[in-house]
């Protein structure tokens, strides 16, 4: 019982129990509602079952919340226009590819050359977020309204206002399956991003300095760190990672359609920081948090599909999932439990056995 | 005196200003002999789609001057309150005909209960409101159960009486006029053919990406049950059948899963051609004539139809050419 306290008490206090938590539900309700969920089958040289479907489904969620989570922690706001970033990134790749034509199997640039300029797209869209709010100082949300009003309609200019079909096979390389590798590439891809942005926060002084701009910019500069500079970098990297899931989501599709592509993900990116424990004013961040978020996002929608409930009652179910878990892991709510489960581990707990 | 002068001055500029407003219609009357109808065309937003453009075109060009028309274009840019705005502005402007395509189906009483008051026709084109029949003259577009029974007529073609047909249904947005249509003369099918059974219906918003995700999970309930794939566009037409194929199943052609879509977009009559889509319901744009025609009708004192169709045709992949498709406009 005594070693059973502080378990119990940081339990109680890790923002990350809480999503962990609310991901073991779905899971558990799927055990129960359908019983082929666990299923995991290689059907046409792919590796296929629900679970996988939500870890394919889910990367392109989980690679645009790794930049919201950064942007979120290092200025205290958020990036909206991340849609609009992913359109704008598939449909310089997509103009590359494609010359002039709307439909056609043949590259007219290289393929790797297009998913460089794809990627420069983001990066320049996020550097022009960056400059405007730790330049110009403008408000995260304000900046980024820019890019996400007028993000589809430069995405269109570049299109010619009509969605491109790539029809090369080799197109589909980065979203569906590279031959002979039976793991889908967007879980490889999304994958690699969650190590390379781990990495990054943890080995180099990237996460400290995000973390102390985001906590107090201005003693962060006193202390001779240049908190303009990682607000930028900050934009930058999620714009570049915009870029990417732009360019994995076309490629999936087989085509780029600058209205419809990531129509929408920034909201639920935004979510997942959310449900990750992470404050959404900045400072403190988890990168793991962020992750379990966005796969609880796509588990519930997957979990809905699976058990076929009614078009029209879907975003009802997801409103009602998402009202507890933000009320759940509301301070208030956890103070009353606090309080609730005093009485059980005795008084204490608080003092940390 | 300075009063005088002062009151002179207001007159001079008041009369200035009626011979300015005055100035257009005199002019108009001195240079045209014949009269232009001044039509005022409420888009709900000109370049939305392909459809929407040629769309957009079609109106230009059937009502232009050459035809004897005027025509003023606003393009809402999918603004609902812009919309409505811009058609009280053409009932200011004292327009002679407002063609509407509207944003939404609702919030139209006021404005539309104005131009009545003004005594100007108005056409509905494509998009149904929710309004009083009476403040309209006229709605003119494509019928959309009437393409959904074509579409259901093919799946009585494709299998035989005795034949169990599973059918999947990815709907559009819901509450789109255009799914309602569609849908329901899916269901309608379905209560008259007794081998007929709707395995499963859910709305895929218009979207690849979404259809992809909800296709992905009924292949894994239903496997090889599927027979028959109903999706009420040609995006999500092409989202279901990028599941199947990633999912090892054949589809189209002669003994895949059937699939159906609508609108026949170019893109769309290719994959046609290529016998990925079995049956390609025509949504037809081309609304411009069928205008012109209406407002001829009301000028030359006849009524037309409170619902006014226009001709819509299915492809089907064994009989479409490339010559078909590249005779298409859109």
């Amino acid at each position: 019982m005594n070693k059973l306290k502080p378990l119990a008490k940081s339990l109680l206090h890790s923002r990350l129990t809480f999503s962990l938590v609310i991901l073991l539900i779905v899971v558990v309700q799927n055990i129960i509602t359908t019983p082929t969920f666990f299923n995991i089958s290689i059907t046409n040289g792919l590796i296929s079952g629900y679970i996988p479907d939500i870890l394919d489904e889910a990367s392109l969620l989980v690679i645009v919340t790794m930049g919201m989570t950064l942007v979120i922690a290092a200025t205290g706001g958020v990036d909206i226009s991340v849609g609009a970033i992913m359109a704008i990134a598939a449909s310089f790749c997509g103009l590359l590819l494609n010359g002039p034509e709307y439909r056609t199997d043949v590259f007219h640039s290289p393929y790797l050359l297009a998913l460089l300029v794809g990627l420069l797209g983001g990066a320049l869209c996020g550097a022009f977020n960056g400059f405007l709010v730790s330049g110009l100082k403008i408000q995260p949300m304000i900046a980024t309204l820019i890019l996400f009003t007028a993000g589809r309609s430069i995405a269109k200019q570049i299109t010619h206002g009509q969605t491109i079909y790539i029809m090369n096979p080799v197109f589909k390389w980065l979203g569906v399956q590279i031959p002979g590798i039976p793991i889908r590439t967007t879980i490889i891809v999304s994958t690699v991003i969650v190590i390379i942005v781990a990495l990054l926060t943890r080995l180099t002084s990237l996460g400290l300095y995000v973390q102390s701009v985001g906590i107090n910019g201005s003693s962060s500069r006193l202390v001779g760190l240049n908190s303009r500079a990682v607000k930028f970098m900050a934009f930058v990297i999620c714009g570049v990672l915009a870029g990417v899931a732009g360019l994995v989501g076309s490629s999936s599709l087989g085509s780029v359609n600058s209205g419809e592509l990531g129509l929408g993900l920034e909201m639920d990116a935004i979510l997942a920081v959310a449900l990750g424990g992470n404050m959404l004013g900045g400072g403190k961040f988890s990168i793991a948090g962020s992750v379990i978020g966005a796969y609880t996002i796509q588990a519930i929608t997957t979990t809905l599909y699976a058990m076929n409930v009614r078009a029209d009652q879907l975003n009802v179910f997801k409103a009602i999932i998402i009202i507890i878990i933000i009320v759940a892991s509301s301070d208030v709510f956890k103070e009353k439990i606090r309080k609730l489960t005093r009485g059980v581990f005795g008084k204490n707990v608080s003092i940390g056995g | 005196m300075k009063r005088f002068v002062i009151i002179l001055l207001v007159a001079a500029l008041v009369l200035g200003l009626c011979a300015c407003t005055q100035a257009p219609p005199s002019s108009n009357a001195s240079k045209g002999s014949s009269k232009l109808i001044t039509v005022g065309f409420a888009q709900c937003k000109a370049d939305e789609s392909d459809w929407r453009k040629a769309n957009t075109k079609s109106v230009q060009e059937a009502l232009s001057e050459a035809n004897g028309f005027k025509l003023i274009l606003a393009d809402s840019n999918n603004d609902a309150a812009k919309q409505v705005a811009d058609v009280q502005g053409f009932i200011d402007q004292e327009v002679d005909y407002i063609i509407v395509a509207a944003v939404n189906a609702d919030g139209w009483d006021t404005v539309l209960g104005n131009a009545k008051k003004a005594n100007i026709p108005v056409i509905l084109m494509d998009r149904t409101i929710n309004a009083s029949e009476d403040l309209y003259t006229c709605w003119l577009g494509g019928g959309f159960y009437e393409e959904g029974v074509k579409a259901t007529d093919w799946i009585g073609t494709r299998f035989t009486k005795d034949q169990q047909v599973n059918i999947v249904n990815l709907q559009g947005q819901l509450g789109a006029s255009a799914q309602v249509g569609r849908t329901k003369a899916l269901e309608d099918a379905i209560g008259k053919n007794s081998n007929w059974k709707l395995l499963a219906q859910q709305t895929g918003d218009w979207s690849t990406d979404k259809a992809k995700e909800i296709m992905a999970s009924w292949v894994k309930q239903y496997g090889d049950d599927i027979h028959c794939v109903y999706a009420e566009n040609d995006n999500m037409a092409d989202g279901a059948i990028q599941a199947l194929e990633e999912a090892g199943k054949k589809v189209g052609g002669k003994d895949g899963i059937a699939i159906i879509s609508f609108d026949a977009n170019r893109a769309y009559l290719q994959m046609t051609l290529e016998g990925k889509i079995n049956c390609n319901v025509e949504c037809n744009p081309l609304l411009g004539p069928g205008v012109a025609a209406i407002i001829k009708k009301i000028e030359g004192g006849g009524t037309p139809n409170k619902k006014e169709s226009v001709d819509e045709t299915a492809f089907y992949w064994d009989t479409i050419t490339q010559e078909i498709i590249d005779a298409r406009p859109y």
